[in-house]
């Protein structure tokens, strides 16, 4: 007898839209936020441009204390955190029946790297100056106190952690967040994911792999996934959280739910740290065990939110899998990639993703896929070029691949589904 | 009711021994594995006396060009896991091909690694950083890893929760063979001893500035000044009580209740209460009665404020019977390896449930509250129920019961 998992609660921070109202018409819009990088001098980077988020942490709400103890994704995570916990509107009986359960990849790396060049003078001494560093460094190095900052402005004393499984972290934290609400360890949750990667290690790091886009000079158009001329993600960065509460706790307070959260399954490809495979095995498998899990079949499925980080791998992975699930169906069901216009901000886009999708439910809207100018022959679904399409959705799909060779999926349903 | 998960394989790379083999007669014997910290020359940072893992060969566990791809912390869990299912005796290939997965928990990722590519970034510019970095660095490595060097293709996941990150993993593992995995590697690794590392690490304030190895890191003392960290951790293999008796295996142990509750980052004062629910959680998940358990592996941070609060969650959970109640702190011989460290607590309470003997706390041999702390030889007798706590630096509380198995779970 599984517990029943509602949202009752979002809240965002993207690029191009602060808050749920901004981003909402943003995804509707088809507009990108793909810019030249301005959080850096970037001259002498193969890939300089990213969907950067215009955040100011005071207007935000943050107050000084909080601003200099927190990273800058530990602020979009707390002021996204604040947005969703307002909307909610959980009245807290019981804060030790309150978890939190946020995702990340690359964590505290923008103060890691600050401090790093400043202990270190630049790189010059391999025995860095620990009287130059920050007091707040310590949490730098360790993303668990992402979730404790989160947890703290809700007053969660429950289960509290961060996953850390890379570009998957998003969604897993969301599905891992449900399994604690359906085990009946919290019966409430705020899950959710935050990165704010564009700082130089992590931009030269995907340099050296040649995974992001090097087209420098037109920037808007950068991000094309499922396009025949798409040469890599544009790095992105932002924060999505989700209250998940509960199905009965939410009824019994007369709560307006938004979403329910029917189905996660995990999946690795024990293939290779960055490669994929052509035929999309593993993420295949996840699918059918999240179907499984909400007690639909691939029939049902209206809409699916694709990770479309627009590699070239990446996008023949994905069509491949989806094609291994649904059969000739395919081609019917509608799939998109909002990577195409908020970039891709690794561990948080999976949570935002799923804001996404919950909006879409709540709407009837399908996000487009922004720059599918000419779809590669080699994806040939309908991925929702350019125009966002309304369309009744019942159940919706997000999937998620990350380096480790993880891959994950979630199924949202209407709550009005049964 | 679905099958027990337990525990049948156990890979070890800690300071105080590499395999169990060796790691179980040093924590039992009492061996003092501290030392001066070694791994960059000369030392300028307020902290002497650290857990290195000497004599550990990487190259009789990763291949080649694994190696040079990862960090020391990846080739730690990369040999656990070796190891852990060399014990078990289990050949991935004979498990269903989604049914063996892996979760680590971590709380410092691939540092060192990461020091020398940042350095390379600052000193000679962006063209200089390495392919690796991108998967040597972040803290999914040891899962993506151990996923791909042993074709895992099951649940995967990573967490980071700091120490109590390590019990946390342990109910993720078992949470997925509820919902049909058939085996899952788990545990975590750290290696967190470059100088940048460290460099963070001062921050928290918790690390002991000692420079005497055997009284740097004296929990539950009058003279506790903080921890002395340590590198390494374990992993486990933990499965499917039906599966396991199917193919034969020995169950160690079964992971029968977890617990975890939040109480903010070095809020002492709180986290007596956390500590408390968390094990008062662990203890009616597992089905066992508070007078049933019979040691407690202790989170034993060594900072006065947080050995009160452990001394009171006990009072609490124990009352009138706590002083006999054998608790322990074997790390105390070793260091706290953050992430590493409860995987090492809970393959600790394994061996002492396994061998009928509570190994104990070395270095200490005073204790300033009314406990009854091992110290000393290791108590014999039989054990049935060991309760392992932890605390995070940022504020968790985790709590894991492990229960000797019976006849019907998975014996010989």
């Amino acid at each position: 007898m599984t517990r029943r998992v509602a949202v009752t609660g979002l809240g965002v921070i993207a690029p191009g839209g602060l808050g749920v109202k901004a981003f909402w018409e943003l995804m509707t819009s088809g507009r990108t936020t793909t810019r030249p990088i301005t959080s850096f001098p970037a001259q002498g980077f193969r890939s300089r441009i990213a969907a950067e988020c215009d955040f100011d942490p005071r207007e935000a709400g943050l107050v000084t204390a909080e601003i200099d103890r927190m990273d800058r994704y530990v602020q979009f995570a707390v002021v996204a955190a604040r947005e969703a916990w307002d909307q909610a509107q959980v009245e807290v009986a019981d804060p030790w029946r309150v978890g939190v359960c946020m995702g990340s990849a690359v964590g505290g790396t923008t103060l890691l790297e600050h401090d790093y060049v400043a202990t270190s003078g630049n790189g010059e001494r391999w025995l860095v100056d620990a009287d130059l560093a920050s007091p707040f460094l310590h949490r730098a190095l360790s993303p668990a106190s992402l979730a404790a900052e989160v947890a703290d402005a809700v007053g969660a004393c429950g289960p509290v952690r961060t996953v850390s499984t890379g570009c998957t972290a998003g969604l897993d934290a969301v599905g891992h967040a449900a399994r604690l609400i359906e085990e009946g360890r919290a019966d409430v949750v705020v899950a959710g994911a935050a990165e704010s990667p564009i700082s130089p290690i992590t931009v030269a790091c995907f340099d050296a792999i040649r995974a992001t886009s090097a087209r420098n000079d037109d920037a808007e158009h950068a991000a094309r996934p499922f396009d025949r001329d798409r040469d890599g993600f544009v790095l992105g960065e932002g924060a999505a959280v989700l209250v998940l509460e509960d199905w009965e706790h939410a009824r019994r307070r007369g709560a307006l739910v938004l979403a329910e959260v029917t189905g996660f399954a995990t999946r690795s490809n024990a293939h290779h740290m960055t490669g994929l495979t052509t035929e999309g095995v593993e993420m295949a498998e996840a699918v059918r065990q999240a179907l499984d899990q909400a007690e639909v079949s691939s029939a049902d499925i209206d809409y699916i939110n694709a990770h479309g980080s627009g590699t070239r791998q990446n996008d023949r992975h994905e069509t491949a899998a989806f094609k291994r699930v649904f059969g000739e169906r395919a081609h019917a069901v509608p799939v998109s990639s909002i990577k195409s216009m908020i970039g891709h901000s690794l561990g948080a886009i999976g949570a935002i993703e799923l804001t996404a999708c919950v909006l879409a439910l709540a709407h009837g809207v399908i996000p487009p896929t922004a720059n599918l100018d000419t779809p590669d022959p080699e994806c040939d679904l309908d991925y929702v070029p350019h125009t966002a399409r309304e369309e009744d959705l019942r159940t919706v799909l997000s999937v998620g691949s990350g380096f480790g060779g993880f891959q994950s999926a979630v199924v949202l349903s209407h709550p009005e589904r049964s | 009711m679905s099958p027990a998960a337990v525990i049948t394989g156990l890979g070890v790379v800690a300071p105080s021994g590499i395999g169990v083999e060796s790691f179980w007669p040093a924590i039992r014997d009492g061996r003092r594995s501290l030392g001066p910290l070694t791994r960059f020359e000369p030392n300028p940072y307020p902290v002497v006396v650290a857990g290195e893992v000497h004599g550990f060969e990487q190259s009789e566990w990763v291949d080649g060009p694994i190696a040079v791809q990862t960090d020391r912390f990846t080739h730690f869990a990369l040999a656990a896991a070796k190891m852990a299912l060399r014990e078990a005796d289990l050949d991935p290939v004979d498990v269903p091909p989604f049914g063996f997965g892996v979760i680590t928990a971590s709380y410092s990722g691939g540092v060192e690694f990461g020091q020398r590519e940042i350095e390379r970034l600052w000193r000679n510019g962006p063209e200089h950083v390495g392919p690796y970095q991108s998967i040597a660095w972040f803290y999914a490595a040891c899962t993506g890893q151990i996923s791909i060097g042993n074709g895992l293709r099951g649940p995967s996941g990573v967490l980071v929760a700091d120490e109590a990150g390590g019990l946390d993993a342990l109910a993720g593992a078992r949470s997925e063979l509820r919902r049909g995995a058939t085996a899952m590697l788990v545990g975590g690794t750290e290696a967190p001893f470059c100088p940048y590392a460290i460099c963070c690490q001062l921050g928290h304030g918790l690390l002991s500035p000692g420079d005497d190895s055997t009284t740097a890191y004296l929990p539950f003392t009058s003279r506790a000044a903080g921890f002395a960290p340590g590198e390494g951790g374990a992993m486990l293999v933990v499965e499917n009580a039906d599966a396991a008796r199917e193919r034969g295996a020995r169950a160690r142990a079964v992971v029968a209740g977890y617990g975890a509750t939040f109480t903010g980052p070095q809020r002492y004062d709180r986290s007596a209460e956390g500590l408390e629910r968390a094990a008062r959680s662990a203890v009616a998940e597992a089905g066992v009665d508070l007078a049933e358990v019979d040691v407690v592996f202790l989170d034993a941070l060594g900072d006065g404020r947080a050995d009160l609060a452990e001394f009171e969650a006990l009072r609490s959970l124990f009352g009138g019977r706590l002083d006999q109640i054998p608790v322990t702190a074997p790390k105390t011989g070793y260091g706290r390896c953050y992430a590493g460290t409860a995987a090492l607590d809970v393959v600790a309470a394994v061996l002492a449930l396994d061998h009928g003997a509570i190994p104990p706390t070395p270095n200490v041999d005073e204790c300033r509250f009314d406990l009854d702390l091992v110290t000393g030889p290791a108590r014999e007798g039989a054990i049935h129920t060991a309760l392992v706590l932890s605390r995070g630096l940022y504020g968790g509380n985790s709590a894991v019961v492990l229960r000797r198995p019976e006849p019907n779970e998975g014996g010989n």
